[in-house]
């Protein structure tokens, strides 16, 4: 669950908006699908997912069946001060994912 | 048959000017306003409003091999200070089982818009994109997407 790629620049201009990327590793199981036995396979994505910068949230999704297996996404983030963005998530079975990158300000 | 034509004021030419512009005058707004598809959450969030077809960019590609992940991408143009910002984004599907797929928030103000990730597709559709700024005001993006293989809803 706690599997993610993240990808930050590795410097940043204090008050430029800079580049996030991150892909998780998750299902995102619809719950309409059956496994090969035919049981059904209970819905499980990611709900919701948050980025803090220094503490402070930045970014946030409200997800559903309708964002991709391993979701990714890229969004901007204005720097400010040199410090740390974590991303928390929490999928329908309560499962949380934790990931954190340096943000380097010059 | 000159002279009696003449006289009068609607000429066929005159007709033919009119008959034009009144053509294009009701073209013009549909070009602008592309037709809102009927999904209930995407209303309850409009609330009667109308939102304009400006500034939000929602680019999908027009034909998708795989519905399982179509690239999406959302775009809007600023400068947003001083002035409202935007809030968040919402991302409706017109035949996705789960029409609201998916719901973007800023918490502050950012300079630069610009969102990528990828979908899911349940079939060939209208993909409908509503920022709302910090004053309220609406803006909207659609899409249309041919998706040739849809997300499989069954497990076949």
């Amino acid at each position: 669950m706690a599997d993610s790629r993240i990808s930050v620049p590795p410097e940043t201009r204090r008050g430029e908006p800079f580049e996030v990327r991150i892909l998780i590793r998750h299902p995102m199981e619809t719950g309409y699908r059956t496994d090969e036995s035919g049981q059904h396979v209970a819905r499980n994505v990611i709900r919701r997912f948050t980025c803090r910068y220094n503490g402070a949230p930045v970014f946030a999704a409200r997800m559903s069946s309708g964002i991709a297996a391993n979701p990714y996404l890229r969004f901007f983030v204005t720097a400010h001060d040199s410090g740390t963005l974590d991303f928390e998530w929490v999928d329908d079975g309560g499962a949380r994912g934790q990931a954190r990158a340096e943000v380097k300000v010059a | 048959m000159s002279a009696h034509a003449a006289p009068s004021t609607l000429t066929r030419r005159r007709l033919l000017q009119g008959t034009a512009a009144l053509a294009l005058a009701h073209a013009l707004p549909s070009v602008a306003a592309p037709e809102m598809p009927d999904i209930p959450l995407l209303a309850e969030l409009l609330a009667g409003r109308t939102p304009r077809w400006e500034r939000l960019r929602l680019d999908l590609p027009a034909l998708a091999d795989n519905g399982q992940t179509v690239p999406l991408k959302l775009t809007m143009s600023g400068p947003f200070s001083p002035g409202p910002t935007v809030q968040a984004i919402h991302l409706f599907s017109e035949k996705n089982p789960v029409p609201d797929m998916a719901v973007f928030e800023f918490p502050v103000p950012i300079e630069k818009i610009e969102i990528d990730s990828r979908v899911r597709l349940a079939g060939s559709q209208k993909v409908v994109a509503v920022a709302v700024m910090s004053d309220g005001a609406l803006y909207a993006a659609a899409a249309d997407v041919v998706v040739t293989i849809a997300a499989c809803l069954d497990g076949s």
